[in-house]
């Protein structure tokens, strides 16, 4: 869907879109190319882009994609749309925490690492905010708001460990 | 030893603490101020219960916990403002818990500087004044006082409210003109106890961003006391206060992630 967004803008060959969609959304995790085709070819044949002729000239792909009518309301439906709230609960913090206490062991070690190893991504992510632009900013706020939500979530199973115990325990 | 730490022995001398022998025993590698196993009670409850940190000159501190748990009284003991009732307060090796309570004030006038939640600035001076205040305590001539002050204004992006009232001024005004009285003495160490805590979150962290630039900037030591993880991810590392108890954990880099998932 971040493809056809993309495309939405003006019509694009693949390897605009992949790099743009690498600089904005990759954070290090650049799309592969395959993955960048496949995609397309699956909007092409759900009437959501136009493939053009291919272009003369060198490189691996020429041809121009363009965006049709129902592509354009289904970026307008898709971004219209919440995302569905995650149910943070089957987390692996979750599982780690609940293992523990049921194999009789203490999780309060596993909690400070835990907050540990959070606190160091956040000190990451405020660095990134501090050096980088704008886009960099929004994206470690996203980051660093969700950690902080699971930190906020650890210090209280933290000071309920006991009661917990007991309940996965019984 | 540096021109730092010989002045500081000699005030020690002077004010008559026990600082050689203390000095002997104090960590070699950077350790600047050091709590020992200090214990503070109030009346019959126990606030701290054995605390101890070391805190490195040139580091930002983040001292985290549950309200509660002991982490104000642990940055008062740290500053020599609360007295502990067992343990020791080290400051580049001297003890600080058994000078005279003129030594220790001397000590946070010339080398600390404090910024709290709110309620600091004097309401019916200007802002440029208040900055002023503790170069001017310091016998400063008024007018290089001042001049110093006012370069302050620029570096904190305030400057439109330099002759304004301090009653006048907007929430992160107000605590960005506490943050430089805090530094404009450029003290060694910055003690900031939830410096943000009355901000909205935007406002907070242009807070915190200038105050650690600026702290970089003069090599001051901060500790910094917060519950908000967002805050303590501007400090290099955090130590955890609870139950009066100090907890610490010095991780191996975490290896980088991806910002989206």
């Amino acid at each position: 869907m971040a493809l056809l967004g993309l495309l939405e803008r003006e019509p694009s060959h693949g390897y605009d879109l992949k790099r743009d969609y690498d600089a904005y959304f990759g954070r290090g995790k650049p799309l592969p190319f395959g993955q960048v085709y496949a995609t397309l070819g699956r909007l092409a044949r759900d009437g959501k882009v136009l493939v053009g002729e291919a272009e003369p000239g060198a490189g691996p792909d020429r041809k121009r994609y363009v965006i049709t009518e129902q592509g354009v309301s289904e970026v307008e439906a898709w971004l219209h749309e919440p995302v569905a709230p995650e149910p943070h609960l089957q987390t692996v913090l979750f599982v780690k925490v609940v293992l523990a206490l049921m194999s009789g062991r203490s999780a309060e070690g596993y909690l400070d690492r835990q907050r540990a190893a959070h606190l160091q991504r956040m000190r990451e992510l405020t660095a990134l905010k501090r050096t980088g632009g704008l886009v960099d900013a929004l994206l470690a706020d996203h980051g660093l708001f969700h950690l902080e939500a699971d930190l906020r979530w650890l210090e209280l199973t933290a000071a309920r460990l006991d009661a917990l115990a007991a309940a996965v325990r019984a | 030893m540096t021109a730092e730490t010989a002045q500081t022995a000699g005030t020690a001398q002077t004010a008559g603490s026990a600082g050689t022998a203390a000095r002997a025993r104090s960590d070699a590698a950077g350790a600047l101020i050091e709590a020992r196993d200090v214990t503070l009670a109030f009346g019959p409850t126990p606030a701290l219960r054995g605390a101890s940190v070391t805190v490195r000159a040139g580091e930002i501190l983040a001292v985290m916990g549950p309200s509660g748990s002991g982490k104000s009284t642990l940055l008062h003991c740290l500053a020599g403002i609360l007295l502990p009732d067992s343990g020791e307060i080290l400051l580049d090796g001297r003890r600080v818990d058994t000078m005279r309570e003129n030594a220790r004030s001397a000590l946070r006038r010339d080398r600390f500087g404090f910024v709290f939640q709110f309620g600091q600035l004097v309401p019916e001076l200007s802002a440029e004044e208040n900055v002023a205040l503790p170069l001017l305590l310091r016998g400063i001539p008024r007018a290089e006082a001042l001049a110093r002050a006012r370069t302050w204004f620029t570096r904190l992006e305030l400057g439109a409210t330099r002759t304004r009232r301090c009653g006048e001024l907007s929430g992160g005004q107000a605590q960005r003109v506490a943050l430089a009285r805090a530094l404009v003495a450029r003290p060694q160490v910055l003690f900031a106890d939830e410096p943000t805590g009355a901000l909205d979150s935007l406002t907070g962290e242009h807070v915190m961003d200038l105050l650690v630039a600026a702290a970089r900037e003069q090599g001051t030591t901060v500790i910094l006391v917060t519950h908000e993880p967002r805050v303590a991810a501007y400090a290099d590392r955090e130590i955890i206060v609870r139950d009066g108890t100090v907890t610490s954990y010095d991780l191996a880099p975490v290896p980088p992630a991806p910002v989206a998932s």
